[in-house]
C-alpha cells in the first residue's frame, strides 16, 4: 500500500459515557464516517472522511459527539503552511485541478468590517421605525431621463419594465443541479412570501416552479441550458450571466453523474451527460455583441421584462460596468470574489477577482461620473452576511443585494465547503433523494422569511438611526459611512472619510 | 401579407410582424434588420434581402426561408422550427441550438453549431451546402451537423479546430476534404446505418435547394463523434 501523506483534518470525539449506540450518526452521515462495531460493541469512526458538517452532532440525541480540528500539525512554517503542503500532496497524488466550493475562505481584508455607519444626535432627529413609516421598497430598472408630456400636457408613461422588491434583498443564482429541489422550493416560496426574487441559475426552471414565475429571475448563461421561449416568458426578469465571483473567466461543469431524470428535464439535456458551460458566451466577444444578446432577449419577450447582466468583480470592473450600462441592460449585477459556488477550481476561487466593496464603490462612481447611473440599477453580491453589510452596500451605491451563502445557511448549511461532492448532509447541495428529503421546504421557506424579515427590520432601525426614512435617501449616501483601519487609497476608492473626519 | 422592410428600424419591423394576424408573412427588401422571427412559433416567414444578426434566435417552431445571405447568430439558442437560407450565413450560426433544423445552401462562418445539444425527441440539425469556418461544432453536445462541400472548391470542409471539445452528437462530412481534427475525436467512414440516417436529411436538402439527390448522395461520407460524454471526469482532485 502506498504511504498516505495526508492526516485527517478533523477528529470525531465521542463521549462513550453518553453514547447509547443508537446509530443515528451512522444513518445521518452520507460520508460514511460512523459505523457500529459488533465486536467492540460500540460506535467507531473513520474521521478521514469527515467534512465537519455537524449533521451527526446536531442529530445525536445524547449530545455524545463533537468534531474538533486536529491539533496534529506539520512542523511550523510561515511560508509552507499545512494547507500549502497538503495541497501539493493532493495534486501529486491525483494530477488533478483542485476543486472546492462555497466562497473564498482566505483571510483577505473584509471592507464591510472597516466601514462604520452614522447615526443622528441632537440635530436631524432619528426616527423610530416601529412608530413611523419607513420605505425599503425598491424598484430595479432603468429610470427615465425626464418627464414627457403629450400635446394636452398629460404625462406619457415612459417607464421601462421594473422589478419591484419589498426589501432590497434577492436570492442569487443557484442552479437546480448545484442545489436540490427542496432548496429551490424553499427559495421560490420565500421569494414569493417576501415580495422579492430568487434566481434559477443556469439550470433551467423545473416545471413545478413555473407558478413562482412572478418572483423568479431566469438565467441565460453560456451553455444556454434549459433556455427556451416559455422559460424566458416565465420569469419576471432575465439575467445574462457573463461571470461569477467565485470563478471569473471560467465556465461551469456539472458532471454527468449528477444529471438524473429531473435535472435532465430541467436543463433539457440527456441523462448522464456532462453539462458544460463554456467560459465565454460564444456569441459575445464585445459590448456590441452583448448588446445584441440583451436586445434579442428583449425582442423575444416583447420588451416586457428587464434584463440583468451579471459580471464578476475583476480589475477593470468600472470600465466593464460602463460598457454593460450602455449595452441596454436594465440592471447590472456584480459578484465579488467572496461569492459562493457549488464547485470551482480552488486556485481561481481563492486568487481571482476583487472585493465587492471596492468594485461597487468604483462602479457607482464611474457611472455617476459618466452621467449614466440612472440608466441601470446596480445589484451586488458576494458576500453580504448581515443587514449591516446591506446598509453599507446601499450607502456605497447599490440598489439592492443578492444573497446566496446567507440563504443557504438559513436552510441549514454548515459551510463545510464540500458541495462539489454531492453528498450534502443537509439536503442542500445534493441530488440524492434520501438526503434531499432532509430539507423540509415549509421550514426552509419559513427560515428564509425569518432571516430577511429580521434584516429588513434591522435595516429600518439603522436607517431610522440616521434620520432617514426612505431607502432612496440612503442609496449612494457615502457620508453615512466612515472608514476605520483603511489607508488613503482605500478611502479614496470607497469614497468615504476616515472615522473622526 | 407582404411587409416592405426597407429602412424600417428593426424594433418597428418586428412589432409590425408580431402584430400581423397572418400566419404566413413575406418580408421584402430586408436591409439588415435584426432578430427577425425571434422566439416565434407556428408561423411561416419568407424573407427577401439580407436579414441582420439574430435571425430566428430562440425560434420555437416557425419556418423561416431566406432568399439572400444571413449575418451572425442565425438560429441562436433555437428550440424548434426550420430555417432555410438560399445563400451564406455568418458566424455563430445555430449556437446552443436544441431542436429544429437549419439548411444553408452556401457556406457558414466561424463557430457554427457550437454547443448544439439534443434532448429527448429533440435533436437539432445543421446542414451546410458549402463549407464551414473554424470551430465548427465546438463543444457540441448533441444533434447533427452535415457539411456537404458543394462549393466547387478544394478547400477543407471546415476550418481549424473542428469539433474541439465535442462531447455528444455527430458531424457528417461529405467527400474527402477532411479538415485536420483535434484529439479525442473519432473519425470513421459512414456505416450503412449512418447512411440511412443521412438519407432523409439529404432528401430535404435537395428538395429545399433543387439539387439532384443522386449527385449529392454519391460520395464518400465520414462521421465524427467524440470519444466520451464525460470529457472532464479525470480533470479534478476533490478537496
Ligand atoms: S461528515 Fe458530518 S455527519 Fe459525517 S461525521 Fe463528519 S460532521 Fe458528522
Ligand atoms: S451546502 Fe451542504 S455541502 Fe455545501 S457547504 Fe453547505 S452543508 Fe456543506
Amino acid at each position: 500500500m502506498a504511504v498516505r501523506f495526508l492526516y485527517p483534518e478533523f477528529e470525531v470525539v465521542r463521549n462513550q459515557d453518553r453514547c447509547v449506540a443508537c446509530r443515528a450518526c451512522e444513518r445521518q452521515c452520507a460520508n460514511e464516517v460512523h459505523r457500529y462495531d459488533p465486536e467492540l460493541g460500540c460506535m467507531v469512526a473513520d474521521e478521514s472522511k469527515c467534512v465537519n458538517c455537524h449533521r451527526c452532532v446536531s442529530l445525536c440525541p445524547t449530545r455524545a459527539l463533537k468534531i474538533v480540528k486536529t491539533d496534529h500539525a506539520f512542523r511550523e512554517n510561515g511560508n509552507w503552511t499545512g494547507k500549502a503542503i497538503t495541497e501539493v500532496y493532493r495534486q501529486a497524488e491525483t494530477g488533478g485541478v483542485l476543486l472546492s466550493s462555497m466562497g473564498n475562505p482566505e483571510p483577505y481584508p473584509i471592507y464591510w468590517d472597516k466601514l462604520l455607519i452614522n447615526a443622528s444626535q441632537v440635530t436631524n432627529p432619528s426616527i423610530d421605525p416601529l412608530r413611523e413609516p419607513m420605505e425599503t421598497r425598491t424598484f430595479l430598472g432603468k429610470k427615465p431621463g425626464g418627464i414627457q408630456r403629450d400635446a394636452q400636457g398629460r404625462l406619457i408613461n415612459n417607464q421601462t419594465p421594473q422589478l419591484e422588491l419589498s426589501v432590497p434583498v434577492m436570492f442569487s443564482a443557484m442552479s437546480y443541479g448545484s442545489i436540490s429541489y427542496n432548496a429551490h422550493a424553499s427559495l421560490a416560496r420565500a421569494a414569493q412570501a417576501l415580495g422579492t426574487y430568487y434566481n434559477t441559475g443556469e439550470g433551467g426552471l423545473h416545471e413545478d416552479f413555473y407558478q413562482y414565475g412572478p418572483n423568479t429571475i431566469v438565467q441565460v448563461a453560456s451553455g444556454r441550458f434549459g433556455v427556451h421561449k416559455d422559460f424566458l416568458e416565465a420569469g419576471a426578469a432575465i439575467e445574462i450571466k457573463m461571470g461569477q465571483g467565485a470563478k471569473p473567466g471560467i465556465g461551469g461543469h456539472l458532471p454527468g453523474q449528477k444529471v438524473g431524470p429531473d435535472i435532465s428535464r430541467t436543463r433539457m439535456i440527456p441523462e448522464g451527460s456532462d453539462a458544460i458551460s463554456p467560459a465565454p458566451h460564444h456569441d459575445i466577444y464585445s459590448i456590441e455583441d452583448l448588446r445584441q444578446l440583451v436586445f434579442s432577449l428583449k425582442e423575444a419577450t416583447e420588451y416586457k421584462k428587464p434584463v440583468i447582466v451579471k459580471i464578476a468583480a475583476v480589475h477593470n470592473v468600472a470600465a466593464i460596468a460602463s460598457g454593460v450600462a450602455r449595452s441596454g441592460a436594465d440592471i447590472i449585477a456584480i459578484d465579488g470574489y467572496r461569492g459562493g459556488t457549488g464547485a470551482a477550481p480552488t486556485r481561481i476561487r481563492d486568487s481571482v477577482g476583487i472585493p465587492i466593496e471596492l468594485a461597487l464603490a468604483a462602479v457607482d462612481q464611474r457611472l455617476r461620473d459618466e452621467g449614466i447611473r440612472d440608466q441601470v440599477s446596480v445589484v451586488i453580491g458576494g458576500s453580504v452576511r448581515s443587514s449591516a453589510d446591506l446598509v453599507k452596500a446601499i450607502a456605497l451605491g447599490a440598489d439592492a443585494v443578492y444573497i446566496a451563502t446567507a440563504a443557504l445557511l438559513a436552510l441549514g448549511c454548515h459551510l463545510c465547503r464540500t458541495c462539489q461532492t454531492g453528498r450534502c448532509n443537509w439536503g442542500i447541495a445534493t441530488q440524492r433523494p434520501d438526503l434531499v428529503r432532509r430539507l423540509n421546504p415549509d421550514l426552509g421557506c419559513q427560515r428564509l422569511v425569518n432571516l430577511v424579515t429580521a434584516w429588513d427590520h434591522e435595516l429600518k432601525e439603522m436607517m431610522g438611526g440616521m434620520g432617514i426614512n426612505s431607502i432612496e435617501a440612503l442609496r449612494g449616501n457615502r457620508l453615512m459611512l466612515r472608514g476605520i483601519g483603511l489607508n488613503q487609497k482605500e478611502l479614496d476608492i470607497l469614497g468615504v472619510k476616515y472615522a473622526g473626519e | 401579407m407582404v411587409i416592405e422592410a426597407n429602412q424600417t428600424y428593426y424594433q418597428a419591423l418586428n412589432e409590425a410582424i408580431r402584430a400581423c394576424p397572418d400566419t404566413e408573412v413575406i418580408v421584402d427588401r430586408v436591409l439588415g434588420q435584426r432578430y427577425l422571427g425571434c422566439g416565434s412559433s407556428g408561423r411561416r416567414f419568407t424573407l427577401r434581402g439580407t436579414p441582420g444578426n439574430g435571425l430566428g434566435q430562440y425560434l420555437n417552431g416557425s419556418t423561416i426561408e431566406v432568399y439572400g445571405n444571413c449575418q451572425e447568430a442565425v438560429g441562436d439558442t433555437m428550440n424548434d422550427g426550420d430555417i432555410i437560407v438560399h445563400g451564406n450565413c455568418g458566424d455563430a450560426c445555430g449556437y446552443g441550438m436544441r431542436g429544429g433544423s437549419i439548411f444553408i445552401e452556401g457556406n457558414v462562418g466561424y463557430r457554427a453549431g457550437i454547443h448544439m445539444k439534443s434532448y429527448l425527441d429533440k435533436s437539432p440539425l445543421l446542414v451546410v451546402g458549402g463549407v464551414a469556418g473554424s470551430f465548427l461544432g465546438e463543444y457540441q453536445a448533441g444533434g447533427t451537423i452535415v457539411v456537404l462541400g458543394l462549393d466547387g472548391t478544394s478547400e477543407p470542409l471546415a476550418g481549424n479546430f473542428c469539433g474541439m471539445g465535442m462531447y455528444g452528437g455527430k458531424i457528417f462530412l461529405r467527400g474527402d476534404r477532411i479538415p485536420v481534427l483535434p484529439r479525442r475525436l473519432i473519425l470513421q467512414e459512414a456505416s450503412p446505418e449512418d447512411r440511412e440516417e443521412l438519407r432523409p436529411i439529404l432528401e430535404r436538402f435537395c428538395r429545399c435547394f433543387h439539387r439532384d439527390l443522386a449527385e449529392v448522395s454519391n460520395a464518400p461520407f465520414h462521421v465524427i463523434t467524440p470519444d466520451s460524454a464525460n470529457p472532464y471526469k479525470q480533470l479534478y482532485a476533490p478537496y
